[in-house]
């Protein structure tokens, strides 16, 4: 028989049993749709995480202050503060393949404007930094090097400050106070929306470091230091590099450190590894469902064959050969699955839709998630179609012709 | 002229074991084309277990089986399938019919399975001129569940035709049927059989056995009578007979 004969064939008896064919399928359906559903939650999940990386700046370093032993108890990171604003010169002057760099202090404060008051975060940072993080500026300018050096009493706000304080008017040129110091407003930021965590990004007030310290954080040391590196390539090497020079200047070994340097690559990696378990145990968790919907094939095979005996012996009795039961049994259950396989791809690019409508996650459906289901539902009817297909195969055509 | 079947000296033994069962003790049996014949015998004869052989279901224990020329003890699980198919026709006593499919689909069946490809073009057109044959042109796109037990026997009839096989052969055909869609159906045989096709039936009933040319009867595996049939039945007759009598009982009712 030909290829042709036995698709048509095994078209004919499974349109014969439409109904038990469709609840066959459904089983693949639910398998495979799970499948891609989740394999597109767990992209989406990791495209938003590399989003959000790549806007942290290109190439980016970032130096925290790091835990601090006095006396034997030693504080978290960003404890004591062991940054100064020494080092970040140091850097500034020493590492010649740091790019850029800001120095960086958080506090947070009430602010007030307009009649109008709103806690929020203050950073203070360099002139660079929105250079660094490759953050737009929707109005006005940037405070420069002089604002630093001058410890100027002037910010940037982000947007959910001007929605909070300034809902009628420009916020440029106007005047901001910082526990009761006023700034003025010199530019706005480009809306950032929320972070990976769901924190607000655009709820901030960024300053000169130079005024955070003195003026609001009364502080003298730094949070942290951002650098950007010239190029990818000499990450590693500016890592090292300032490494070795913050060791010499606070005079601690790699046990002591009480600094600690991390790229962006490693920051990205490790997210990238948590969204990557995400996506792999959802997968397997809607690949478990494929594989209860072989075994329904399976079931539902050899059930057929069973009650098909006598078609096997009719078959066989006019000139079917073994292999050629053997090929239609295997190819219904492979349509089947096939069948199911489409329906289910289509079903999960649907419910991710669905999903990224209502509940605003971010999906990803991926070529590879489709293509992998595709084969594997199409896979899973040859494995569990096989057996029923070969029991098939091998019957006897006078006892099939005589089977009640 | 050659046999269409040759058997010489044919046994078959079965093995199930402990118990050796001789169902089949040489038997030594010519058919010519355009013979019609009647094997009769009680069950345990070893009828069934011939009719097998003779449909190369089944290869004999020993002795030789001539079909067309072609030794069959030689060949495979897979020729035999294809001699089948090819020289074999085959009518059951239970019809069957695939189930809801339809009669063109089910005449259909054996070309299917040819070693020739057939279009479905050309395979519709065979079917639907072997379901002319046998009365059913109309009733093409009808499902078995649809049709009456004489209609599904003609339609396997239509099937057993459908590769102009050389020999037709029937196990009990009529046996699932009432006495006047028997002789109906014994009609279509005797008319085939006039065209010249060699046919073979297994039979219990005497009065069906009649309507054939010849008469074979088995006991305990032996061949106990080959008899021409003297006073041949034929269905047309009969079936004048059958309408006139149904007549005359709504005259007198």
């Amino acid at each position: 028989m030909h290829i042709g004969s036995t698709v048509t064939v095994s078209f004919r008896a499974l349109r014969r049993n439409a109904m038990r064919s469709i609840l066959t399928a459904l089983g693949i359906i639910i398998g495979v749709g799970a499948v891609i559903a989740m394999v597109s939650i767990g992209n989406g999940a990791k495209s938003m995480v590399e989003a959000q990386i790549a806007a942290l700046g290109q190439n980016v370093l970032l130096i925290f202050s790091g835990s601090v032993n006095q006396g034997g108890a030693r504080s978290g990171s960003f404890g004591a503060g062991t940054l100064t604003i020494e080092d970040a010169d140091a850097i500034q002057r020493e590492i010649t393949t740091a790019i850029a760099i800001s120095p960086e202090v958080r506090t947070s404060a009430q602010i007030l404007a307009n009649g109008l008051n709103w806690s929020t975060q203050i950073l203070g940072e360099g002139a660079d930094y929105l250079n660094i993080r490759e953050w737009p500026l929707s109005d006005g300018t940037m405070f420069s090097d002089a604002d630093v050096r001058g410890v100027g009493k002037v910010c940037i706000i982000g947007q959910t400050i001007v929605t909070q304080l300034y809902p009628d008017i420009s916020p440029i040129g106007q005047t901001l106070r910082i526990r009761n110091q006023p700034f003025k407003v010199v530019g706005v930021l480009a809306a950032k929306g929320l972070s990976v965590q769901g924190t607000d990004q655009d709820d901030l007030v960024i300053v000169p470091y130079t005024s955070a310290m003195k003026r609001v954080a009364k502080q003298t040391m730094l949070r942290s230091i951002n650098v950007q590196a010239g190029n990818a390539d000499l990450i590693e090497r500016t890592q090292n590099d300032i490494i070795s020079l913050l060791r010499q200047r606070h005079r601690t070994t790699e046990q002591t450190d009480d600094f600690t340097v991390r790229n962006q690559q490693e920051i990205a990696d490790a997210a990238n590894a948590t969204s990557n378990t995400m996506t792999l145990l959802l997968g397997a968790i809607a690949g478990v469902s494929l594989i209860v919907g072989g075994i329904g094939i399976m079931n539902i095979m050899l059930v057929s064959v069973t009650e098909r005996t006598r078609e096997i012996g009719i078959r066989l009795a006019v000139g079917a050969h073994g292999k050629e039961i053997q090929l239609q049994f295997l190819t219904e259950a492979v349509v089947l699955s096939a069948f199911g396989g489409t329906i289910g791809i289509l079903v999960g690019i649907g419910a991710s839709e669905l999903l990224s409508r209502l509940n605003h996650w971010p999906t990803l459906v991926s070529a590879t998630a489709v293509a992998v289901a595709f084969l594997f539902s199409a896979a899973v009817g040859m494995i569990f179609g096989y057996y029923p297909a070969r029991k098939a195969s091998l019957l006897d055509p006078i006892d099939a012709l005589r089977y009640e | 002229m050659t046999p269409v079947v040759k058997i010489e000296d044919v046994h078959k033994i079965y093995d199930s074991g402990e118990v050796k069962v001789h169902a089949v003790r040489g038997i030594t049996l010519d058919l010519y084309k355009g013979e019609m014949m009647a094997l009769m015998g009680a069950s345990g004869s070893g009828k069934s277990t011939l009719m097998n052989t003779l449909g190369c279901l089944d290869r004999p224990t020993s002795g030789t089986y001539l079909l067309d020329n072609i030794d069959i003890s030689t060949l495979d699980r897979n020729e035999l399938a294809d001699l089948r198919n090819e020289k074999l026709g085959f009518v059951f006593q239970g019809f069957n019919l695939l189930a809801r499919t339809t009669a063109l689909e089910n005449v259909e069946l054996p070309m299917l399975y040819g070693k020739r490809r057939v279009r479905s073009r050309e395979m519709q057109e065979r079917a639907m001129h072997c379901l002319d044959i046998v009365g059913l042109s109309d009733r093409a796109d009808h499902f078995p569940s649809q049709l009456s037990g004489g209609q599904q026997q003609r339609v396997a009839i239509a099937r057993a035709l459908v590769n102009q096989p050389q020999v037709l052969l029937a196990d009990e055909p009529t046996g699932n049927l009432d006495s006047k869609t028997s002789v109906e159906v014994m009609g279509v045989f005797q008319k085939l059989n006039d065209e010249g096709i060699t046919i073979v039936m297994v039979t219990h009933e005497l009065d069906i056995a009649n309507y054939c040319k010849r008469n074979l009867v088995m006991r305990d595996g032996r061949v106990v009578s080959d008899t021409p049939v003297a006073n041949r039945s034929i269905a047309e007759t009969e079936m004048k007979r059958i309408h006139e009598a149904e007549a005359a009982a709504k005259l007198i009712a």
